[in-house]
């Protein structure tokens, strides 16, 4: 001691920053001189890239067969049973659907007539037999009425109700250029104009003629492909073209084709004006079930589950052990106010782990998605914008739980409890949307109501209406939109911190 | 012991004005008062259990009492915006974060008070602890944690100091270290409080005692009055010729027993006269004696007569209530 023995000057001095950037200073010098904790943040980041680099080199599909792209640049079903003949030029085909049946297994070798609401019977124009090539279609559905579709995606309603023998529907498409009109009708003479489409990449000779379709149906957890039989009357053709029917199956080795089931086959027979035609497949977006061999973001970015962990397990004890050493004392000592105290742990470490997060999910969708491709899986596309939403909402999904751990620990005070307590919350709602057997129903209320909502950050499949197939996390298809879902963890977040700055404001330290 | 003369707002130090608090249906704090004045060293002593360590939390805004004020500086210690430049304080249980190193202990607490590494460097050098001050603190012993403590409560060179058993675990270069340094503290004019369960750390420190036993201060004065009023003011006179002695003393005024502190063959206590007055009236008698000796009590004396009535966990195998 060297101090001269002069009359102490209370107070101090009182300069530079003041209030909360202060707290939020020392809890950032508190976290980052932890090594554990910048070690547990640094590993919640290498998780999300060393899982994306395992999700890229597990798959290998160089063998597969091409995925049918759309003119959208999407993945398509384009599948049908295709009875045509070449049109050149402008022209136009008219044809009567008398009837629509559907065939679906009930076991193994027991086909029974059942009702696929999707099935399509009808007229197409399309770019030849090129599984992806540009079309446009007006059709009679099994539970859809009469619709017209073009470029895989565009679907409108026509006329409603079944067609049958009693009550047939006509349907007539003209091509002028590249506009292509579609009319329906009741009787054969009163046309009603269902849609006047614009198809790009139809060349001067296009294929014209009658198409049946019959999408997998849902049974439980899985689909079951279907075949379906149409009956069509009045077959007239006007243009120039020429030559006789071809009856040929679209695509039948495609990846989104399941082939056709026991005993049965697509065919075309005609006899008297009246042909009886029998296809499987599709002519519709691919989804998740049709085209299960495809990868997503969210399959790149799996390693977010385990990097949840490490983020809960740093996140939970950051506040715990203050309360293990009994640190929590001078904390509280060195900033009396409370509720700003937690608030900046909760910014510290939200801040931190966005950025650790950010960085692990840019660098791993990337790495993934390139690994991937080179073993020739496909991956599903996404815009630039909506992979960044990915990476940012996986990294904001993370910081939020970190903060909603950070919220359980300060409640709990209790490090083992309030990890388990953050990983029940958390993580294992999201492991059991990912069991494939969970029900759908089940599945989807979990990725509603529970913090795992969140990660429909990751969805980067978009359901179409027009097909039927089983939307459930697991497959990629979550309830909530990415940014309702992930509210609904901020949501928790929020109550369970402000829980957390009432109880430590009122108890004693 | 009245609080009301020191509560002009300028006044530094603490002062604690019946503090009550239960835990469930156990008082802690059973109407605690006492005021802790800037140049001196002030002892709070008491058995464990006794409500020191409560009373501290209560003045660091820690605990919430529920009745009573606990004032630092006149404010009440939440609402002071830099704390530490008010109050620095080392508590039983402030152990830092095994994984970080001493310094960014103290370089987080700096931080909080807008202070600077420098400032950090400062009191590590001041309470020796540089060599070890890049080193995990779970590596630190007992005495090196007590010291760590020590650099933090100096960090915002605050005016009070407040420091809960800080001599636990201290080897005693630590402890003679300690005592200095609160002397030295004390010295250049800053409230100083210091705990403890055990008096003789008391000694030659403390300026001022306040005794706690069972949630309440049953004793707050100077140590120099303390000890005067254990002592009396008797003298230990030893004489083979008691009876003599006896006689002529008690002529003189003073009342002899043969009993007191230091009993013996040929030993009485004489109380009443000085030690000077005894010495020349046995002589004068020509009455032979040995020894006459001014008794001194010590703290300990003081302490154990005080907290006889009030230790909360005697250590007769009775146990208590």
């Amino acid at each position: 001691m060297t101090r001269t023995a002069t009359p102490h000057r209370p107070g101090g001095s009182e300069s530079g920053r003041d209030g909360f950037p202060r707290v939020l200073h020392a809890e950032w010098t508190k976290f980052r001189t932890v090594p554990g904790w910048v070690s547990g943040t640094v590993t919640a980041a290498l998780l999300v890239v060393l899982f994306a680099a395992l999700a890229g080199i597990s798959a290998d599909q160089k063998d597969a067969p091409p995925v049918p792209i759309g003119p959208g640049g999407g993945p398509v079903t384009d599948s049908f049973y295709f009875v045509h003949r070449p049109l050149t030029g402008n022209g136009g085909v008219t044809v009567s659907v008398s009837a629509l049946h559907s065939l679906i297994p009930t076991g193994p070798a027991d086909l029974r007539p059942g009702a696929v609401p999707w099935a399509k019977a009808g007229l197409i124009i399309k770019d030849g037999t090129r599984p992806g090539s540009p079309y446009a279609a007006i059709m009679v559905t099994g539970g859809h009425g009469v619709r017209m579709q073009d470029g895989y995606v565009h679907d409108t309603a026509g006329p409603s109700g079944p067609a049958t023998a009693a009550s047939p529907r006509w349907l007539r498409l003209d091509r002028t250029g590249d506009t292509i009109t579609g009319h329906a009708s009741t009787d054969g003479t009163h046309w009603t104009k269902v849609r006047t489409v614009h198809v790009t990449g139809l060349g001067p000779t296009a294929h014209i003629g009658l198409f049946v379709a019959s999408p997998p149906s849902v049974h439980g957890m899985g689909t079951r492909g279907t075949v379906s039989t149409a009956v069509f009357e009045d077959l007239r053709v006007h243009g120039h073209g020429g030559g006789g029917w071809t009856g040929e199956q679209v695509g039948p080795d495609s990846p989104t084709f399941a082939g056709y089931l026991a005993n049965t086959t697509g065919s075309f027979t005609g006899s008297g004006g009246r042909l009886t035609v029998t296809g499987a497949g599709d002519v519709a977006p691919a989804v998740r079930e049709t085209l299960p061999t495809g990868g997503t973001l969210a399959d790149i970015l799996t390693g977010t589950f385990a990097a949840l962990v490490a983020v809960t397990v740093v996140a939970a004890l950051s506040i715990t052990t203050e309360y293990r050493t009994g640190l929590i004392r001078l904390t509280l000592t060195a900033g009396p106010s409370r509720a700003r105290v937690l608030l900046a742990k909760a910014v510290v470490l939200g801040g931190v782990t966005f950025a650790a997060g950010l960085a692990g999910a840019l660098l791993a969708v990337p790495l993934g998605e390139r690994l991937a491709r080179t073993n020739g899986v496909y991956v599903f596309p996404a815009t630039s914008a909506t992979e960044l939403r990915v990476q940012l909402g996986t990294a904001a999904t993370l910081a939020t739980a970190s903060i909603l751990a950070l919220s359980l620990g300060a409640v709990l005070r209790h490090g083992a409890g309030a990890v388990t307590a953050a990983i029940v919350a958390l993580v294992l709602p999201h492991l059991l949307t990912a069991v494939p057997f969970m029900p759908a129903d089940a599945s989807n209320w979990l990725a509603r109501v529970t913090p795992a909502a969140a990660f429909s950050v990751q969805q980067t499949l978009e359901r179409p209406h027009q097909v039927t197939s089983i939307y459930t996390p697991y497959n990629g298809y979550y309830p909530l939109a990415p940014g309702a879902g992930f509210a609904v963890l901020a949501a928790y977040a929020a109550v369970t911190l402000a829980v957390a700055a009432v109880l430590l404001r009122r108890r004693d330290a | 012991m009245k609080p009301t003369a020191i509560r002009e707002p300028a006044a530094t130090g603490i002062v604690v004005a019946g503090l009550r608090k239960r835990y469930g249906t156990t008082p802690a704090l059973d109407g605690m008062s006492f005021t802790v004045r800037p140049g001196l060293v002030t002892g709070l002593v008491g058995p464990n259990g006794a409500g020191k360590s409560t009373t501290m939390r209560v003045i660091l805004g820690l605990d919430a009492a529920d009745a009573g004020t606990a004032l630092v500086d006149g404010r009440p210690y939440r609402s002071l915006r830099r704390p530490l430049n008010h109050l620095g304080s080392l508590l039983d249980a402030a152990a830092p974060h095994p994984g970080r190193s001493g310094r960014d202990h103290l370089l987080w607490l700096a931080h909080a008070q807008g202070l600077t590494a420098r400032r950090v460097d400062q009191v590590i050098d001041q309470v020796g602890l540089t060599p070890a001050a890049r080193r995990k603190a779970g590596g630190y012993s007992l005495g090196m944690r007590q010291r760590l403590g020590i650099a933090a409560a100096l960090l915002g060179d605050p005016p009070t100091l407040m420091l809960d058993e800080p001599f636990n675990g201290m080897d005693p270069d630590g402890i003679i270290w300690t005592r200095r340094l609160l002397r030295s503290l004390a010295a250049q004019g800053r409230a100083v409080l210091v705990s403890s369960h055990l008096m003789g750390e008391m000694q030659d420190i403390a300026d001022h005692l306040v005794v706690v036993g069972r949630g309440r201060a049953v004793a707050d004065a100077a140590v120099t009055e303390l000890l005067a009023a254990a002592s009396g003011d008797r003298v230990v006179l030893r004489t083979p010729a008691a009876a003599h002695a006896t006689r002529i003393l008690t002529r003189a005024g003073a009342t002899v027993t043969a009993t007191g502190p230091h009993t013996g063959p040929d030993t009485v206590t004489v109380s009443g006269l000085p030690a000077e007055r005894i010495v020349t009236l046995l002589g004068g008698n020509a009455v032979p004696f040995t020894e006459v000796t001014a008794h001194r009590a010590t703290l300990e004396d003081v302490y154990l007569e005080l907290t006889r009535e009030t230790v909360e966990f005697p250590t007769s195998p009775q146990a208590p209530r």
